[in-house]
């Protein structure tokens, strides 16, 4: 940490704080402070990412064998369902937005809270009810059906807990949506005086644009599985062709949700790595209002393409046609994004700590998990891709490679804010090489794997793609030990880890205009708002 | 195991084309990951921070690289939209003069019918050089018929006919994949397919013995459901004739025209009054009949004749 | 607008009912009513998705759905919606009575909201399930039309597991309609509660606001699902 071995005056923690503003267990369950409330999503969401990905242990170690050296391809079937519901429920699509967010918004904007505080530890409750029951249903037995939960399947021929879990995804679907609302009321009405919408860190642009697509995709998927449970208790024939009902309409609404679902899961941390890359090279994002505006417009966009994950369903050749264009479209505004972040590092001054490691990962996964997707967009190669590893490895590194790198890269830059400590730099430099490494080794030999047409949800396999996926598996192994390290050193430096100071970093921004750990208030007096990232003058154009 | 394969084997006039649309976007992504990563490389190490205090001078943006990088991935997407929408509507449209042969997924095995008789479970035999379109259809839930080696995968959905087209330019076997998750044995929803030269094919279709045509088992099933009582070669009053019938126009009562096809004919035997043509007289068959059945029986009908002669038979 | 300055500014005292996160009165009545606005949005979501399904499914069985809609009792259907017209009528001027912070008569509006509401649901589950109960009209239940009903889906050639199709989305439709009319009837009684301990005429008048918001949102569902299931099968010719 070279900010701290130079700094002549010891930086100091404040006195009082969020964290020792109050003591008991009542101060935390019952809290209202956004911050503390970041801390108890903080909790559970990485109690769901272990088991999360303990389950990817379990199945990648199961595809060592191409007749499955643990279980029966019944276990593996629960297996993979249930790891892609928490994982897309419980922990993706909460993660940046109610840890971070939470944590950030009400600070970068200048708020003392969230608009509507009460709400935001409803949701929470919220949250751990729909996990509860959700993890009754994996514990009883688990459900069988791929998180999509295509019927006829899920409706008729599954034997599994589907009802169960259909409730807790339902519940979940409230707690987003309740964020969702807590989220944009909040940048809408409190926002600091002369904190204009063109002044906010990008950051709050994108988990704007993902409040909207919680707001508006949420409550799709909601009914969706309210119908899936009607069905499954009384079978009316909703989606059984026998009685009238068409499977193919759940495809269309649970992709209607769906699709947006994902830049819930990326736009976010799309938004962190905007804040990685202007904190590490001290530099003004390059084409700020691009970079903004193509947030809105993927979460419009992605109201549009959901038609391409079915263009194999039999829907019509000109259906397809129009989704394979729109999902084009959605492309362009992602590669806005990468070159702008590119650009950034123009003239800049690259630190090497760790969140700018993270973000220059992220920038590189995220990029090929977003070329990628235009074989899968492209309909005539998509014939063949289509439900095979190939999508697998696509989605993961949107999902990984992109997602969790953001995460995680987020974690480390707002963790001496959090926690008013310094993690240990080696150690948080060597897990992140791990993480790269570890996944690109998981998830690459799965793309030829795809193209050599091994379809995806196969316990057992023909023997000939045995070699690609023992790679595979091997690189799961160190992933997880990426995953685990930072863990140790995030609850080590908690308790034993350095003194901070309210800005490590030298970043910009409101955030680091206060003391760290923050006030309860975070803001004594009204902050005075500067443009975002004003490290200094402009001075030049790029010409 | 045979070295390293990155592609699997080209056995189909559509892998070619396929292929190249593959090849072109992995030069393209090749192309633009290196691009971002060399660039990120020069400049996280040509700007690295020298000093804990540098402030590296700051620039707003500018439009011109953003308009170059903003339209350069369009264009270059228009394109592969419209390659790659070539290629889909050549994938999804058999030729006319495609031999058919009919699937029933049913969890979790695939059931094959040749129109000349021969009926295989995951299996399939075709000729080589030959035109091929599937019809199929599902006994329960969503599977999906895929060939890597041909390039070609389509849903089967139950409920409904859909389908797909291949012509194999290899000898030989090929996998054949269930690519959508069904279920407990999904993973087991695999077989073979095996593409003979067209004398080892004919070869193979007179050795099964017993095979009779689909339309000859299709008639012995008219007989048995009783379907012959009402639908005579004569006619009768109110009783839609089905010499003929196969291929034309029909006029339903609510006034729209459907042309009758092997899901109008299906939809008709199994929901006659979802398909309101005629005065709802007929029983359903839902539930008496499986899809293979079905399939046998719109076989039968085929077997009448083509469209043409629906004129001399009608009244 | 107007109203909500005068009230501000006529002696009140606005600061203790403002939450410690907000800067002024102001901000916080603006941020409550866009919270409501947005809740509201995702209700139109929530609803769409089962419009959509009806839709396709009325596309695709055409017979059977004017069947359907000719088997639902369409004198209940059409008093609903004079009910709920009329409660969005006393709903607005319960809203007016508290900006004018005349109590009595925020009370007596308020309180014939809530009757007419709960006549809707009492004569919904009373008289017009219970009626399609008895006829066997419930899929899931007991769905067997007999008698007039069947003669009613012959008669529209209709077959009667498509009729059952339309009764699942009526069932659905105006059940999670009559789930919100139960869940505004609660927020009426808080109202009420509120009312009567003079927290609306002495403090805040919002929360009269967006329950009345919330009420209109649910009248309006309503008038588009009358047309919808019950007229449109072409049963006024």
């Amino acid at each position: 940490m070279s900010a701290v071995a130079v700094e002549v005056e010891a930086p100091t923690m404040p006195e009082v704080h969020y964290l020792n503003a109050d003591y008991g267990w009542r101060s935390w369950l019952f809290t209202t402070d956004h911050k503390r409330i970041a801390w108890l999503y903080l909790f559970a969401i990485t109690g769901f990412f272990a088991v999360g990905g303990l389950m990817a242990t379990l199945m990648r170690l199961n595809l060592v064998e191409p007749t499955g050296a643990l279980m029966e391809p019944a276990s593996y079937n629960k297996l993979f369902t249930a790891h892609g519901l928490i994982m897309i429920f419980f922990f993706l699509a909460p993660s940046i937005p109610t840890v971070l967010g939470n944590f950030l918004i009400p600070i970068m904007i200048g708020a003392r809270d969230v608009a509507f505080p009460k709400l935001n530890l409803l949701s929470w409750y919220i949250f751990m009810l729909a996990g509860s029951v959700f993890m009754f249903s994996v514990i009883r037995g688990g459900v069988d059906t791929g998180w999509t939960l295509y019927t006829p399947l899920s409706t008729t021929y599954a034997n599994g807990n589907v009802l169960s879990a259909a409730v807790g995804i339902f519940i979940s679907g409230f707690s987003s949506i309740l964020t969702g609302l807590n989220f944009m009321v909040t940048i809408h009405k409190m926002r600091a005086p002369r904190m204009t919408w063109f002044r906010l860190p990008l950051f709050i642009w994108a988990l704007y644009a993902t409040s909207v697509i919680f707001v508006l995709a949420m409550p799709v998927i909601a009914i969706t599985l309210a119908l899936i449970a009607l069905e499954r208790i009384f079978h009316v024939g909703i989606f059984d062709p026998a009685l009238g009902g068409d499977p193919i309409l759940f495809q269309h609404l649970f992709w209607f949700f769906g699709h947006p679902e994902v830049y819930i899961l990326i736009l976010p941390s799309m938004g962190v790595v905007s804040e990685l890359v202007a904190a590490g090279c001290r530099k003004r994002v390059f084409g700020y209002s691009f970079v903004a505006f193509s947030s809105v417009s993927i979460a419009a966009i992605s109201f549009m393409v959901w038609g391409h994950h079915m263009f194999l369903t039999g829907q019509s050749v000109y259906a397809g046609f129009v989704f394979s264009a729109l999902s084009f479209a959605v492309a362009i505004p992602s590669a806005i994004k990468v070159f702008n972040w590119t650009a950034t590092m123009h003239k800049a001054s690259v630190s090497y700590d760790t969140p700018m490691l993270y973000a220059i990962g992220f920038i590189g996964l995220f990029t090929i998990g977003g070329l990628t997707g235009l074989f899968l967009a492209s309909l005539g190669t998509d014939v063949h891709l289509h439900d095979t590893y190939f999508v697998v490895a696509h989605f993961h590194y949107v999902m990984v490679g992109g997602a969790i790198m953001g995460y995680l890269g987020g974690m480390h830059l707002w963790w001496p804010k959090m926690t008013g400590k310094l993690y240990p730099e080696a150690w948080a430099r060597f897990a992140c090489l791990l993480v790269f490494a570890g996944f690109n080794l998981t998830f690459g030999p799965q793309f030829i794997l795809g193209y050599l047409g091994m379809p995806r949800r196969y316990a057992v396999y023909p023997a000939e793609f045995q070699v690609l996926n023992v790679m595979s598996s091997a690189g799961a192994s160190i992933l997880a030990l990426g995953y685990l390290i930072p863990l140790i050193y995030f609850t080590w430096s908690a308790f034993k880890g350095p003194v901070a100071g309210p800005n490590p970093w030298g970043a910009k921004g409101l955030e680091w205009t206060i003391p760290s750990p923050p006030p309860t208030n975070n803001f004594d007096e009204t902050p005075v708002v500067e443009e975002a990232y004003a490290y200094g003058p402009e001075e030049a154009h790029v010409g | 195991m045979y070295g390293f394969p990155l592609q699997p084997e080209q056995a189909s006039t559509l892998s070619v084309e396929m292929d190249y649309l593959y090849y072109f976007l992995t030069a393209l992504t090749i192309f633009f990951a290196g691009l971002i990563f060399a660039t990120v490389f020069y400049f996280a190490i040509k700007y690295r921070r020298r000093d804990k205090d540098e402030v590296p001078p700051q620039y707003e943006g500018n439009l011109k690289l953003e308009l170059t990088w903003t339209i350069i991935p369009s264009l270059i997407c228009v394109l592969i939209f419209v390659w790659s929408a070539h290629v889909f509507m050549r994938a999804s449209t058999p030729p006319p003069s495609a031999t058919e042969i009919f699937v029933v997924g049913k969890q979790w095995m695939w059931k094959v019918q040749h129109p000349e008789g021969p009926r295989e479970i995951n299996t399939l035999h075709v000729p080589v050089h030959e035109p091929i379109k599937l019809t199929m259809t599902s006994e329960d839930v969503i599977h999906d018929f895929g060939v890597p080696a041909f390039r070609m995968k389509r849903d089967v959905v139950p409920g409904m006919y859909s389908t797909e087209w291949f012509e194999a330019t290899k000898t030989g076997e090929f996998h054949l994949f269930c690519d959508q998750f069904c279920g407990m044995g999904h993973s087991h929803m695999v077989g073979t397919i095996v593409v003979l030269s067209h004398e080892d094919y004919a070869r193979w279709l007179a050795s099964q013995l017993n095979a009779k045509p689909m339309s000859v088992t299709g008639e012995r099933l008219f007989g048995q459901l009783g379907c012959n009582e009402c639908h005579t070669p004569e006619g009768k009053p109110g009783v839609p004739p089905l010499q003929g019938l196969y291929g034309t126009e029909v006029k339903l009562q609510n006034g729209k025209t459907v042309t009758a096809d092997d899901a109008y004919l299906r939809e008709s035997i199994l929901g006659p009054e979802a398909i309101v043509g005629y005065p709802p007289n007929m029983p359903t068959y839902q539930g008496q009949m499986n899809e293979e059945e079905v399939l046998q029986l719109i076989a039968y009908i085929k077997s009448f004749g083509p469209p043409g002669e629906r004129k001399a038979t009608k009244q | 607008m107007g109203l909500r300055r005068l009230t501000l500014a006529d002696g009140h005292d606005s600061a203790a009912l403002v939450a410690h996160q907000f800067d002024d009165f102001e901000q916080q009545t603006q941020a409550d009513t866009f919270g409501m606005w947005l809740f509201l949005a995702t209700e139109v979501l929530f609803f769409g998705g089962l419009f959509c399904g009806y839709a396709l499914y009325r596309n695709l069985y055409f017979e059977a759905f004017t069947a359907g809609s000719h088997l639902l009792k369409i004198k209940y259907g059409a008093s609903y919606t004079v009910l709920l017209i009329c409660s969005s009528l006393t709903m607005a001027l319960g809203v007016r009575s508290a900006q004018l912070r005349r109590q009595t008569a925020l009370t007596v509006y308020v309180v014939l909201t809530w009757i007419m509401g709960f006549a809707f649901v009492y004569v919904k589950l009373r008289y017009e399930w219970y009626g399609d109960y008895l006829e066997g009209l419930v899929p899931g239940l007991n769905f067997a039309p007999r008698g007039e009903s069947l003669d009613m889906i012959h008669h529209f050639h209709a077959t009667v597991p498509h009729v059952g199709l339309f009764f699942i989305f009526y069932f659905v439709m105006t059940g999670v309609h009559a789930l919100h009319m139960v869940i505004g009837l609660g927020l009426l009684t808080t109202l009420l509660i509120f009312a009567k301990q003079g927290k609306v005429t002495k403090g805040n008048f919002l929360w009269v606001e967006l329950v009345g918001l919330y009420w209109h949102f649910v009248d309006i569902v309503w008038i588009f699902l009358f047309p919808l299931l019950y007229l449109i099968g072409g049963r006024y010719v």
